[in-house]
């Protein structure tokens, strides 16, 4: 199973050159990952339908109890299944969509490791695992957004998406760490079995808040809401796979994942307000606008307020009808994502007030849009309307606030079919308008996607009962913890969420009727209150964060370096020290009795080119007695017989000084430019922090607290290393990940270095 | 200024940078059981290529390793990070070592393993970076 992941990332590493091989046909020949995907996860449908779940565990750092450990449960099965479904007919789609775009290679590259990450995501057992899948799946989305890289306007939007689901993700790290303190494990299913009743934790509190902000970051719900519109940016398969299957919904599957532990009171106050907030603020603003990009993701963000509501209502009619809406959102958003992409691309505009009168010139895509549309709007036999009439019946058995939000999804509903109606007929219907391109009907491959997809939610609705007996059941037990008894069906007689829904179809049309007169007017209402939303609070902090940082650079960083060190120095010693005297006291026990002659000769070396050093009036001599002081401390090493060390320092002398008189070269004239006062306080710092050293290593030779570890090190570096040199087994083997972090380290200096001389070159140049 | 005309250093560099480059990697290879390793095997080489480059130039060194020292940082990364690759498919923890011995005729055999694929990261990791800083540095001086 780790391996469907894994497969994900080398077959992007792969991408850039399987697109410059096939050409034009690239799209189909990448697809062939995500459908064996379709099939592989299909063949599970049999087993983890009957209730089954399967825990795949591999090795990563278990010291840490963080393991690369997968589970596939219906819910996770369901996310898998729509991701690689979707996505295989979003690679075919892009290859039409930009084709001949020269990038084209890079996009695939990002997207199909954004597919690898989220079925990562969805998979994942471990909180540490999942934590970095949803990671990856921010930094792949970023780069998506920002894929048309020229326009600024798509930079900020990636870099909003960024800043916001990056910001929640920290949080959620937090919320992981707090949530395996409670349950006593990092696996999911070991803190949702463990036993220990979360809500009556003491840091049920936190962690709940914790977790919840990086749920609702990522799942764009009220006040995040508004990086999803504005991701809007990216292309648009990538628009149909974030907001259909994919990213957004990753914060509802989170939920929906740690809803059997998490749920209580609190939470379902939390999710049930947070989700209808979302709701109305999105519905409204979806009417606001013309842009049919625009209006999709509004009314995405509007779906994903719906399942964070049925989940804080939590009954067993709310998680049944969160599962059939999750299935049936993804297909028609999908499908309607892709239609309005094929839309813009073959007439050149997705401005529905430019749009009209299409029909003739593409009957498929019309009549696709309308059926889409209508799922959209839960309209009968799609499978939109089964969902549509479990929310209506779960509300009006919800307890939470009974009617209020009955209501309110009564008039979200109106809202929600006059812009569906704005979508499905304005661009099709009526007087014929011209358009920047001439309207043609879009290539098999972009429609490919939306037919399968429409004719999934048709199949559905229609045999709704046997879906829900192979996979919706079991995604339920993961949800809810049992096995909810509602039984899906496309007809349930004539009751009152029937007559909800045609009350408010009716009253929709009516709306969509209005619709040239009411959207310049909400566009305008949105318009003024929108100077107080939360878009303006973001950037409100944005600009804080840039102001409080040049601020304390200034503070901090003013480019004097004696300064620096004196920071440095004051700061590290003074706390050491303190911690020292606390702790050990002001005693001096130095034995000097049984001191060689030639350990003297070395310290007075030590001693005398360190003043020679700081007095030399000359930087050469000053660089060249570094370098005497240098080799005195690589003598030493080897005099205490630690030959790696000693003779690393001496390599390292030779070539610190190569380096210094390069710099060197490069300055001006030694002058003093340092006052009197300054030179004073400069002794008395270094002699400050000299002589807590003297004090700490001193006593470093009289305590030991507990045993040296290197007697372990000595022990087996032969028996478990199969080396002989200590030090370098320690090196690679047994310290080896930090070893790694290091040479990280040492890459970073190095392009510190590089970008620090190319700008001071490329300055000079202007 | 940087580049020397002595005819002294130039000689010296000449016979001494094949002989530091071998020493380097004897060092490199010899590190698990004896002093050396990739750290210190890769500061003198480092201190070869240096040396080189005090005498000719810093162009000629440029098209004397044909790489970019960024290179040679990259590849130093990747082979660590692909040390952690045999552990992964054999399902143990990350990074754990993995020793292949392949006998050779005669008596002798060969050991190879995941720790030394990591030490030639490091020894790779240090001459890129140092080279770095020092072809940059010499670069500047031009301007």
């Amino acid at each position: 199973m780790l391996l469907t992941v894994m497969l994900g990332f080398v077959v992007a590493m792969a991408a850039p050159w399987l697109v410059k091989l096939s050409g034009r046909y690239s799209g189909w020949l990448l697809a062939l990952y995500p459908f064996s995907l379709v099939v592989y996860f299909a063949q599970w449908i049999p087993v983890i339908g009957q209730g089954h779940s399967q825990l795949t565990t591999y090795q990563w750092f278990p010291g840490l109890d963080i393991s690369l450990s997968l589970y596939l449960d219906g819910l996770s099965l369901l996310f898998a299944l729509l991701i690689s479904i979707i996505g295989t007919f979003v690679l075919i789609y892009a290859g039409s969509y930009l084709k001949g775009h020269k990038d084209l290679g890079r996009f695939y590259l990002i997207i199909i490791a954004f597919m690898a990450s989220m079925l990562g995501l969805v998979l994942a057992d471990n909180v540490i695992t999942l934590f970095v899948f949803w990671e990856l799946t921010s930094i792949t989305s970023y780069f998506l957004i920002g894929f048309q890289h020229e326009q600024a306007s798509a930079r900020k939007a990636a870099l909003q998406g960024l800043f916001v689901t990056v910001g929640g993700g920290l949080c959620l790290l937090a919320g992981f760490v707090l949530l395996a303190i409670m349950g006593g494990s990092y696996s999911i299913q070991g803190i949702l079995s463990s036993g220990v009743s979360l809500p009556e934790h003491g840091l049920y509190g936190a962690a709940l808040v914790l977790v919840l902000l990086g749920a609702f970051t990522k799942s764009a719900q009220f006040p995040f809401h508004f990086w999803l519109p504005n991701a809007m940016a990216a292309p648009t398969p990538v628009s149909a796979f974030l907001h259909s299957a994919t990213m957004v919904k990753a914060g509802v599957y989170l939920l929906a994942r740690l809803n059997p532990g998490m749920a209580s009171d609190l939470w379902s106050t939390i999710l049930t307000s947070v989700g209808a907030l979302t709701v109305i603020t999105a519905v409204v603003m979806a009417l606001s606008h013309r842009d049919m990009k625009k209006i999709l993701a509004y009314s995405t963000v509007m779906a994903l307020g719906t399942l964070v509501m049925l989940l804080g209502i939590g009954t067993e009619l709310a998680l049944t009808a969160f599962v059939v809406f999750l299935l049936a959102h993804s297909l028609y958003k999908g499908a309607l994502f892709m239609l309005a992409g094929a839309v813009d691309h073959a007439v050149g505009t997705k401005d529905l007030s430019e749009l009209s009168g299409l029909r003739k010139a593409m009957p498929v895509t019309a009549l696709l849009m309308l059926l889409a549309a209508m799922s959209l709007a839960g309209i009968p036999p799609l499978f939109g309307f089964i969902a549509k009439e479990l929310l209506f019946e779960s509300l009006l058995q919800a307890s939470v606030w009974g009617y209020g939000l009955l209501l309110l999804f009564v008039f979200s509903a109106i809202l929600l079919v006059a812009v569906a109606a704005a979508l499905a007929l304005k661009p099709f219907y009526g007087q014929y308008l011209a358009t920047p391109k001439t309207p043609h009907e879009p290539p098999v491959a972009e429609l490919l996607g939306p037919v399968v997809l429409i004719v999934m939610a048709l199949l559905l609705s229609l045999f709704a009962l046997p879906a829900q007996q192979w996979l919706l059941s079991s995604s339920m037990l993961a949800v809810a913890g049992y096995v909810p008894e509602v039984k899906l069906a496309l007809w349930h007689g004539v009751n009152m969420p029937l007559m909800l829904s045609a009350v408010s179809l009716v009253l929709g049309i009516m709306l969509w009727t209005q619709w040239h007169r009411v959207q310049p007017w909400l566009s305008r209402v949105i318009a003024q209150l929108s100077r107080f939303g939360p878009e303006r609070g973001y950037f409100k902090m944005m600009d804080g964060i840039t102001w409080s940082a040049s601020w304390q650079t200034r503070f901090l960083q003013n480019g004097v370096l004696g300064l620096y060190m004196v920071v440095l120095i004051l700061s590290t010693f003074l706390l050491a020290g303190y911690t020292f005297v606390r702790s050990y006291g002001l005693h001096f026990p130095l034995d000097v009795q049984d001191s060689y002659v030639y350990e003297w000769v070395v310290a007075f070396l030590l001693i005398v080119s360190a003043l020679f050093a700081s007095t030399t009036r000359y930087r050469l001599a000053a660089v060249a007695a570094m370098g005497v002081l240098g080799f005195a401390v690589a003598l030493t090493f080897i005099h205490f017989s630690a030959p790696d060390l000693g003779i690393t320092q001496l390599l390292v002398e030779t070539l610190t000084v190569i380096l210094l008189v390069l710099v060197l070269f490069k300055l001006p004239e030694f002058v003093q430019l340092s006052s009197p006062w300054e030179r004073a306080r400069d002794i008395v710092v270094a002699l400050f922090g000299g002589v807590v050293m003297l004090f700490i290593l001193v006593a470093a030779i009289d305590i030991q607290y507990f045993d040296s570890i290197s007697s372990y090190y000595i022990d087996n570096s032969e028996l478990l290393g199969y080396g002989r040199n200590i030090v370098n087994v320690i090196l690679v083997d047994f310290r080896v990940l930090d070893t790694l972090g290091e040479i990280f380290v040492l890459a970073l200096a190095a392009l510190g270095v590089l970008s620090m001389i190319k700008l001071r070159a490329e300055d000079r140049v202007k | 200024m940087m580049n020397s005309n002595t005819v002294i250093l130039r000689t010296a560099a000449m016979y001494l940078m094949p002989l530091q480059l071998l020493f380097s990697i004897f060092l490199l290879l010899r590190g698990h059981d004896e002093p050396g390793g990739g750290f210190i095997g890769g500061l003198v080489a480092a201190g070869a290529f240096v040396l080189f480059a005090f005498s000719y130039g810093s162009d000629a060194l440029r098209s004397l390793i044909r790489l970019d020292p960024r290179d040679l940082l990259g590849a130093g990364l990747l082979f660590g990070l692909a040390s952690a690759i045999p552990s992964l498919l054999r399902g143990e923890p990350l990074l754990t070592a993995q020793w292949w011995t392949i006998a050779l005729p005669g008596d002798a055999e060969l050991k190879l393993s995941s720790p030394l694929i990591f030490d030639i990261g490091v020894y790779l990791a240090v001459v890129g970076t140092i080279l770095t800083f020092v072809i940059q540095l010499m670069e500047a001086e031009h301007e």
